[in-house]
């Protein structure tokens, strides 16, 4: 079993819920960044979602543009990420997603991508602008079952849709909360409850929900519906407010504490 | 020669080129929207419509008009111009927005969002939006916003908010990610008009078909005029929707056809926005084309005078057209476009868009050397008032 339904099932024993965390990798720089990270693996987060910078990040909101920019100027590559994730792997077992946009990896080369991200100890992919359309010409060169390809539920997606996509994808649905960028706010609890119910019924794939859950209560309150949640500007916040504090490798640990607790 | 058929394939492919890359909340969009342009091409009352707005709003046709100083001038081959500076608003971007604004109607979506880089498009679109009684916001760099002033305010007139937008390098692309993002979040009621013959499926094939009315009608005009079909088409390239445009009802003749794109300060500059020439396959914007990147995959930042063609990327259909060699795609740099534009004010009393430029500059350099009874024609895509700010200084400058 890979590490990732490996993860959903003993969570699932022992009633819990998937905290997910994306970072940007590289901000503000690799040695940092990999810190960071590690902070943030030991304070308990299940999942890690390694975003792999890009210059134009059309669905993601002002905090992680900066972070991805911040990740950029420091010399962050995709290279650089895939070393991250190798030195992660060193010392913990936790999932690792590489979070892009298609463009790095179709200059990198699709074929070498799937086969270095598997080498560096990566367990699966999500690429934000690559719908079940046009995605074979990435998930051709991997056996799904071992690398997953999450893939993204919207608000607007209709229920034929989310079968196909259901259908297609392994490891994790992500469920977006609502239609925008990342970091948004405004989220609706009650409306996301009965999206992912939905979703939910046409899959036995876990489903987790992200975009706009920044609260301990946004986190419990997500908790009781989903399999997981994700946070992603939300420590970016934390990260861009606190570049100079020494403690912040300390407050990240503490912040994936308080959030873990809320999807006990 | 290209095949009859050139049409791209169900999801939107040029060969490689082209498809749908964009992000889960949008899809449903994208595929709503192809359905509904299917559906209002086979509708008489929308072809009606737009021809009517064509004829009484735009002033279609508009004129072809043989540059007889100007060739005489130069002492070879007989330039003619498509006039699509003569449109209303200024250029051929109106062509797009109104059958864009129409199918929006058709939607039943009543608010607008575009991007612009030199304006033209954000007016059209500000033009369009005041005509159908539509709310509009035009996404628009911070750097465009200084150079195209007076588009600026013209926009703010017809009533449209202009969204000033300080990422990256305050240009064309830059505006492009922000509207994006904007409709990621405003999808439900709102219309995304793009400008340019880019984005993803149906954009691409939707956008030059309303922009194809330049090439037919410039096709029947110099077989009336000349008797016979130009021996050569030049149309400048940013994202590509004028060249597009004319391009298209030829590719099947036995016509020679040039794209221009900026080369900027020139090429070995590397501050240039020659995306064809000196970029590579990538995904930009919803789509698969040529790219200015870089070793890691970013996109890098294009430079051109023209705020129009200052973008990394190209529709497509254009990269298609490239790879099958049915169409050249040269360059021309920031002082070439500055000298034609020139010459055009002293021969013709045309004042060109400094985008418009790039073409009859490469034009100018065909046309002397060739023979006399050849003739080039050449999209005049817009007329140039905008471009003044631009071009005193940097006249005031040499």
């Amino acid at each position: 079993m890979n590490r990732i339904d490996k993860t959903f099932a003993t969570l699932k024993d022992k009633g819990e819920k998937a905290l997910v965390g994306f970072v940007s990798a590289g901000d503000p720089d690799p040695e940092k960044s990999l810190k960071l990270i590690s902070a943030m693996c030991d304070g308990g987060l299940d999942i890690l979602e390694l975003g792999i910078p890009f210059s134009d990040p059309t669905a993601d909101g002002p905090v992680i543009q900066r972070s991805s920019a911040r990740a950029l100027k420091s010399g962050t590559r995709l290279s650089t990420v895939l070393d991250m994730s190798r030195e992660l792997r060193k010392k913990t077992e936790i999932p690792i997603i590489l979070f892009s946009y298609y463009n790095p990896i179709h200059y990198y080369g699709p074929e070498k991508f799937c086969r270095d991200a598997q080498d560096a100890g990566a367990d699966g992919v999500l690429v934000v602008d690559l719908p079940p359309e046009e995605s074979q010409e990435l998930t051709r060169f991997f056996d799904k079952d071992r690398f997953s390809i999450i893939r993204l539920v919207a608000p607007t997606t209709s229920e034929a849709r989310m079968q196909t996509i259901s259908d297609t994808a392994s490891g994790f649905i992500y469920l977006v909360s609502k239609t925008g960028v990342t970091g948004s706010d405004g989220l609706d609890t009650r409306e996301i409850s009965s999206l992912c119910g939905r979703l939910k019924s046409l899959t036995d794939l876990p489903v987790c929900i992200g975009f706009g859950i920044s609260t301990a209560e946004d986190v419990a309150a997500i908790a009781r519906v989903a399999d997981g949640v994700v946070i992603g500007s939300a420590f970016e916040r934390m990260i861009e407010n606190n570049f100079d504090n020494p403690e912040l490798c300390s407050i990240l640990y503490q912040k994936v504490r308080e959030y873990k607790k809320a999807t006990l | 020669m290209i095949p009859k058929e050139s049409q791209p394939d169900s999801k939107g492919h040029f060969g490689i080129y082209g498809g749908r890359y964009v992000g889960e909340t949008l899809m449903p969009a994208i595929l709503e929207l192809e359905k509904a342009y299917v559906d209002i091409c086979g509708k008489p009352e929308f072809i009606r419509e737009l021809k009517d707005l064509f004829t009484h709003y735009v002033g279609r046709p508009t004129p072809l008009y043989y540059a007889k100083r100007l060739s005489e001038h130069l002492g070879g081959a007989a330039i003619y111009l498509k006039r699509e500076d003569l449109a209303h608003t200024g250029a051929h971007k109106i062509n797009n927005t109104l059958g864009q604004a129409l199918l929006a109607r058709w939607m039943g979506k009543s608010k607008l969002i575009a991007e612009t880089g030199a304006g033209q498009h954000g007016v059209a679109t500000a033009t369009t939006a005041a005509l159908f009684g539509m709310e509009c916001q035009v996404f628009m760099g911070v750097e465009d916003i200084r150079r195209q002033a007076p588009n600026v305010q013209r926009m703010k007139l017809l009533g449209a908010t202009v969204i000033p937008v300080d990422s990256g390098t305050g240009t064309l692309k830059d505006a492009m990610n922000e509207a994006m993002r904007y409709w990621v979040g405003a999808v439900t009621d709102t219309f995304y008009v793009i400008g340019s013959v880019a984005g993803p499926h149906p954009y691409p094939v939707m956008v030059r078909d309303f922009q194809k009315v330049i090439g037919e009608e410039a096709r029947k005009q110099i077989l009336e005029d000349a008797g016979r079909l130009p021996d050569l088409l030049v149309a400048c390239v940013g994202g590509g929707s004028n060249a597009m445009g004319l391009f298209y009802p030829f590719l099947n003749d036995n016509v020679a056809i040039t794209g221009v794109e900026a080369a900027g300060k020139g090429i070995e500059t590397g501050k240039h926005a020659a995306t064809i020439g000196h970029g590579n396959v990538g995904v930009l914007h919803g789509s698969k084309s040529y790219v200015l990147q870089n070793d890691d995959g970013q996109i890098m930042e294009a430079h051109s005078i023209s705020a129009g063609l200052d973008y990394p990327g190209v529709g497509p259909e254009h990269s298609y057209l490239n790879d099958l060699k049915r169409v050249r795609y040269e360059s021309i740099r920031d002082d070439q476009a500055l000298m034609a534009l020139q010459s055009l004010c002293r021969f013709e009393g045309i004042i060109p868009a400094l985008e418009s430029s790039h073409a009859l500059a490469h034009a100018m350099d065909c046309a002397k050397n060739m023979d006399k009874d050849k003739i080039i024609l050449v999209n005049l895509s817009g007329r140039g008032d905008k471009d003044l700010g631009t071009v005193f200084s940097v006249l005031n400058d040499l």
